[in-house]
């Protein structure tokens, strides 16, 4: 498999502190690569690295081998490459159809958004069915799907998923997960951040752990599950999704 | 740690009771004093209807104005950052703490035929602003646009920015982002701050009788009516008054029901 998406070398953070130090992996076409890592090991910073929120001070990201570090949130997402933020990016005020609609802001063509909406209607009942209510009224669960649905709207080539699993009871993180599944099945490549290590894992074909900004450990989902040291870190006693407490 | 009633310590509740009576007791004063029998010829005086639709005319001019170079201020404000903000900020509050009888001089000086900006106007188009109900509205918007301002800075500050971010994940550009998710996300505090801005215009006095005069149908707003009543006519001053008291809490609490109620949740 080609690396659809690689980090090299990358440096980045906030106001001058570098978050992410050195950090290189790639994730390769057709994959569901999951980064974890403990809390503030800087896995949104990775994904805002990717998505163009961040700029990295040193070091390249490349997409289907040409370069996309420096460029900005709009152009990246133009390329294929759109990402849902960690937890309640939805706008509460807007209805879930509106919601839907903020996701083909660069589909100039209002024939093309009616286009792409109708075949998310398809795929996610939830858009037709609660279309006319406000979007903060819906479960954590239906919005997590609002904003898949929202996500897709662009027809994207890689989704990128910050924490999925968050706040969620175990049904609907179940629910939620088979749909990720669903995006992947249908030929998108996956890059997702996980606390929910077990959660996570489930899904990934290729997984790397990050720790302090940097690789700890990298390989496929079977590998990295079965390795001894991460199994300690994060499944140990059965309780990897309590095992890192989520803070933010 | 609440208390109840009865745990107000008596050094804060004498002040505190003080305090009420203090801000209350010429209200009722007002409603003491009208002439309740002779409220209907006086209301019907010439010159009464006049003012007070002059009033309410320019407050409203003077809000919209407000509101359309306010809020973009506001948002500058609230995203900028360092000294400039600062010294922005203090230029905004100037007109805060200035006494309006300064602002309408200052006024006065730029706007006016010899002004600096008022002399160009006038030798370009032959249009000068001092006396007319021009200069009624640029005073008001003067005095009352930093209430809006600050208001609205408030709010976009308590604002959650990550909603910013989101439309920007997706593609929006700024102006769009602006549109589409912060004005909503503010507008109770847009209207809280219109409705300040909007009162203390209605309200205004000082900088409107220096920079645009007392005319009776073009400059005459209801304090300037008020005012001019007290020294010829007590009572149709205090008839005045009222009328101005009660349109004030009239739009107080219609809007409060429908805006500043949500503002305040
Ligand atoms: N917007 C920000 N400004 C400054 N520091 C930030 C910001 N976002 C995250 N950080 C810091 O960067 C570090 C990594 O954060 P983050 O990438 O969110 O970690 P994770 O997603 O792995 O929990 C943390 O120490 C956090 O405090
Ligand atoms: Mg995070």
């Amino acid at each position: 498999m080609s690396a659809l998406l690689e980090l090299q070398g990358v440096w980045a953070g906030y106001g001058g502190s570098d978050v992410l130090r050195d950090l290189t992996f790639s994730v390769p076409a057709g994959s569901v690569t999951c980064v974890v890592g403990p809390n503030g090991a800087g896995k949104s910073t990775i994904l805002r690295v990717v998505s163009g929120q961040v700029t990295p001070r040193k070091g390249t990201v490349t997409f289907e081998g040409k370069r996309i570090s420096g460029l900005n949130p709009r152009q990246i997402l133009g390329l294929g490459i759109v990402q849902v933020a960690q937890s309640h990016s939805l706008f509460p005020d807007m209805t879930v159809r509106e919601n839907v609609e903020m996701g083909g802001f660069l589909l100039r063509d209002r024939a093309e958004v009616a286009r792409r909406l109708r075949q998310i209607e398809d795929l996610f009942p939830i858009v037709v069915d609660r279309a006319e209510d406000k979007a903060g009224a819906l479960s954590g669960g239906q919005q997590r799907l609002v904003e898949f649905a929202r996500c897709l709207m662009l027809d994207p080539k890689l989704v990128v998923l910050d924490e999925p699993s968050m706040g969620l009871d175990p049904k609907t993180l179940k629910n939620v997960l088979q749909q990720v599944r669903t995006m992947w099945e249908d030929g998108r490549t996956i890059l997702l951040v996980e606390q929910n290590v077990r959660a996570g894992l489930s899904l990934a074909t290729r997984a790397v752990v990050v720790e302090s900004g940097q690789v700890r450990l990298e390989g496929t989902g079977s590998e990295v599950n079965s390795n001894p040291e991460i199994a300690h870190l994060y499944l140990g006693g059965g309780t990897a999704s309590a095992a890192v407490p989520a803070s933010d | 740690m609440r208390r109840g009633r009865s745990g107000v310590p008596v050094p804060l509740l004498i002040p505190a009771s003080l305090g009420v009576a203090f801000l209350v007791l010429p209200l009722v004063g007002l409603l003491v004093r009208t002439p309740w029998s002779e409220l209907g010829p006086q209301l019907a005086a010439p010159g009464v209807g006049e003012a007070l639709r002059l009033s309410l005319i320019c407050a409203t001019s003077a809000t919209l104005i407000s509101l359309v170079l306010g809020v973009p201020l506001a948002w500058v404000l609230a995203r900028s950052a360092g000294r400039g903000r600062s010294v922005l900020r203090a230029l905004v509050t100037v007109p805060l703490v200035l006494p309006p009888v300064v602002g309408g001089v200052a006024l006065f000086l730029v706007l006016g035929r010899r002004g600096l900006i008022g002399h160009w106007l006038f030798e370009t188009t032959g249009i000068t602003i001092p006396f007319t109900t021009a200069a009624v509205v640029l005073a008001e918007t003067f005095v009352a646009m930093p209430f809006l301002v600050i208001s609205v800075e408030g709010a976009l500050r308590a604002a959650d920015a990550r909603f910013e971010d989101v439309a920007a994940t997706l593609g929006a550009d700024r102006w769009t982002t602006f549109r589409r998710v912060t004005l909503p996300l503010v507008s109770p505090g847009v209207a809280a701050g219109a409705v300040l801005c909007w009162a203390r215009a209605l309200g205004e006095f000082g900088a409107t009788i220096t920079f645009a005069g007392n005319f009776p149908g073009t400059t005459q707003t209801m304090p300037l009516a008020v005012y001019l009543a007290l020294q010829r006519d007590p009572e149709a001053a205090i008839v005045l008054s009222l009328v101005l008291l009660v349109v004030s809490l009239a739009t107080l609490l219609l809007l409060r029901d429908r805006w500043l109620g949500r503002a305040a949740a």
